[in-house]
């Protein structure tokens, strides 16, 4: 019989896709991803958590659960540390254990990276090889070419979304982690509107590679991934209009990233969105909107002014 | 430099040994800021933004209201989960309200240990020689840990008090003498002196009391205005209260404790959880194990690595049958609401007992 994993569609898969499906792949296994997020998966996953854990979170869990008897084995990543002296948000530590004892009765597959414990990306992997039965240089092999993979697909990401860092419409930063930006229901609607406002909006995932960043905004910061978002606003800032975060709630480090972030920048108007799982659309549109207004008139002043000058 | 005042923000009575550490290795006059009221907690959550959890709220009330009676140097430690991140936010938010003041924080790189501390210091007081500092880190360590001891004992009598607040009483006398050590001998000296004391302080204790462990987040569980007295209201149905977290625990044993905490939880944990998640479940079946009557676990609303672990912590004492009870604090919680249930706890444990 052959072996299926199932993925959640949720928390890291949008962070690393490309290298896990690609090594998953590369060793012909098959794998099922979870459908994309609707009420009833984050109905369902907030039956599995506290009411106060965070949106992502229910979210995750609600995904687990629409996988858990349609797979042989669950993909479950835990991430607690991807560079020395920095840390990840608790949730990413307590996944595997959290569903380990949610739900008793499914197989999971171990994928655990702690840079500080000595535990590197491809030892993750080759644990996953050693449970599915295959050998050293097989995993190898698999995980090279799926690096090699992701490398690639990075990069198109960068050019692409750098690309619209010319555009000649408004153009604004859409700050968030990479999972509540591609979420069907968090980040997807509100960059679905963006685009149909003609507005290049540009996402903050666009890292080239694993390397450690440093950012200006903050100096004491130790999330590995607000760190890299910092970085982007810091990098892309002279050339975008405006900028948007997204933060499901209530999130532990975006709480206190985010108000740096608003107190730090004075230079750009800043829209911050929190999403919880009652949001309606409505509501969040119309902020939109008005603050797509004051970007439009606030560019038509400026470029009035140019012209008398 | 050196008339600067320093302050700190309160955790518990261990601003007695901050206060007795600072005031040994730095020359500038030390304010303790004032005690915590209802205000602080206003002042602190109307310049906080929307969901931080809330000991970033009542730091930085207490760092508002030392500011307004003159400090001009801040301390600010911290680790673990945000609590390693409070101090650059409230320092920018103290900043944009137009406090001039300068910001020590005691981590590096988010790490607290000896070394980040010696060169925190060093900023404010460039003499500071480190057999100095070394030999007054380790007696107040030394008397963390004694003062521990005594609370321990608090804790575990206070219920069965013959004559209401003799406890109380000495506790404030305790601590206003500790504040006054010169040395490891003075230390050792009133230790020994206020734990005979308690110890003749008269209880009327049965063998076989009702006994309830408390676990939770560590500020809430140390600082007990954030937790509205929770000890204190649940001692008074004449219960004996088991608490883990306290600075000596913190500060020495939890970093050599990990491997003996995954072996005890080993049935439903396989990795660490984060800050102390992992403390939690471990201490959730030594309580079991112990046969104590009720859990109650306590934490501030939003606390992350709490709400990772409430699910398992909650499957094991469904499986054991153990009863406990979930405090999730914010500004807004009134504390009538916690002293019914509290009550409620406590009649329900009684009941349980007759059985």
């Amino acid at each position: 019989m052959e072996l299926i994993v199932g993925i959640p569609r949720a928390l890291l898969f949008y962070k690393y896709k490309d290298l896990w499906l690609q090594f998953f792949a590369n060793l012909n296994i098959k794998t099922v991803i979870s459908p994309k997020t609707n009420k009833e998966i984050i109905d369902k996953g907030s039956s599995y958590v506290v009411d106060e854990a965070c949106l992502s979170l229910k979210i995750f869990m609600g995904h687990v659960d629409h996988l858990q008897n349609k797979c042989d084995y669950l993909f479950i990543p835990r991430v607690a540390c991807l560079n020395k002296n920095e840390k990840m948000c608790t949730n990413f530590l307590v996944l595997y254990d959290l569903v380990k004892n949610t739900f008793e009765d499914c197989k999971i597959l171990m994928y655990n990276v702690d840079v500080e414990n000595n535990e590197y990306e491809f030892d993750g992997f080759l644990k996953i090889g050693k449970t599915l039965g295959f050998s050293y240089f097989k995993t190898l092999r698999a995980y090279q070419n799926a690096k090699k993979y992701e490398k690639e697909k990075r990069r198109q990401k960068y050019l692409l979304e750098t690309r619209k860092l010319r555009s000649p419409h408004l153009k604004i930063l859409v700050v968030a982690h990479s999972y509540n930006l591609y979420d069907d229901f968090v980040g997807k609607p509100i960059l679905e509107y963006l685009e149909s406002q003609r507005i290049a909006a540009i996402c903050s995932d666009i890292t080239t590679g694993d390397e450690k960043v440093n950012t200006s905004i903050s100096h004491s910061i130790y999330w590995t991934y607000n760190k890299e978002l910092m970085k982007i606003i810091e990098d892309t800032l002279n050339h975008i209009d405006g900028i948007i975060l997204i933060s499901t709630f209530p999130c532990g480090p975006d709480s206190l990233c985010n108000e740096l972030i608003i107190r730090k920048i004075k230079s750009k108007p800043i829209l911050y969105l929190t999403c919880d799982n009652n949001a309606s659309d409505t509501g969040i549109i119309t902020r939109l909107e008005s603050f797509i207004d004051i970007l439009k008139y606030k560019k038509e002043r400026s470029t009035n002014d140019q012209q008398y000058n | 430099m050196t008339n600067n005042i320093i302050s700190f923000p309160h955790l518990g009575n261990y601003s007695i040994p901050i206060y007795y550490f600072l005031s040994h290795v730095t020359k500038n006059p030390i304010k303790i800021a004032p005690p915590i009221t209802k205000k602080t907690l206003e002042l602190g959550s109307k310049y906080s933004p929307d969901f931080v959890c809330l000991p970033f709220k009542y730091n930085l009330g207490n760092f508002i209201e030392s500011l307004e009676e003159g400090a001009s140097i801040l301390l600010q430690a911290g680790g673990g989960c945000r609590y390693g991140y409070y101090g650059e936010v409230q320092c920018q938010i103290l900043k944009d309200l137009g406090y001039d003041f300068k910001f020590v924080s005691f981590l590096d790189d988010a790490k607290l240990n000896p070394k980040t501390i010696y060169k925190a210091l060093k900023s404010i007081n460039p003499k500071l020689s480190k057999i100095r500092y070394l030999y007054y880190l380790t007696t107040t360590m030394f008397m963390i840990n004694c003062l521990d001891k005594i609370e321990n004992y608090i804790r575990l009598n206070i219920g069965f008090e013959v004559k209401s607040q003799s406890f109380k009483n000495l506790e404030k006398r305790m601590l206003s003498d500790f504040k006054k050590s010169k040395g490891v001998i003075s230390i050792l000296k009133k230790y020994r002196k206020y734990k005979k004391l308690f110890k003749s302080l008269p209880i009327n204790k049965p063998k076989n009391c009702l006994k309830i462990g408390v676990i939770g987040e560590l500020y809430t569980s140390m600082e007990q205005f954030s937790s509205y007295f929770i000890e204190e209201n649940l001692a008074k149905y004449n219960i004996e209260i088991k608490r883990y977290t306290n600075l000596t625990y913190l500060l020495i044993k939890k970093q050599f404790n990990l491997k003996k905490l995954l072996k005890k939880a080993r049935n439903y944990v396989t990795y660490e959880l984060g800050a102390d998640g992992l403390d939690n479940v471990a201490r959730t079946i030594d309580l079991i194990e112990k046969n104590y009557d009720g859990i109650v676990h306590i934490k501030p609303f939003g606390c992350t690595p709490e709400i990772g672990a409430i699910p398992i912590i909650n499957k094991i004492c469904k499986q054991n049958k153990m009863p406990i009870i979930y405090f999730s604090f914010d500004s807004q919680t009134s504390d009538e609401g916690i002293k019914t249930r509290l009550e409620a706890l406590a009649d329900m444990l009684k009941e349980r007992r007759k059985k």
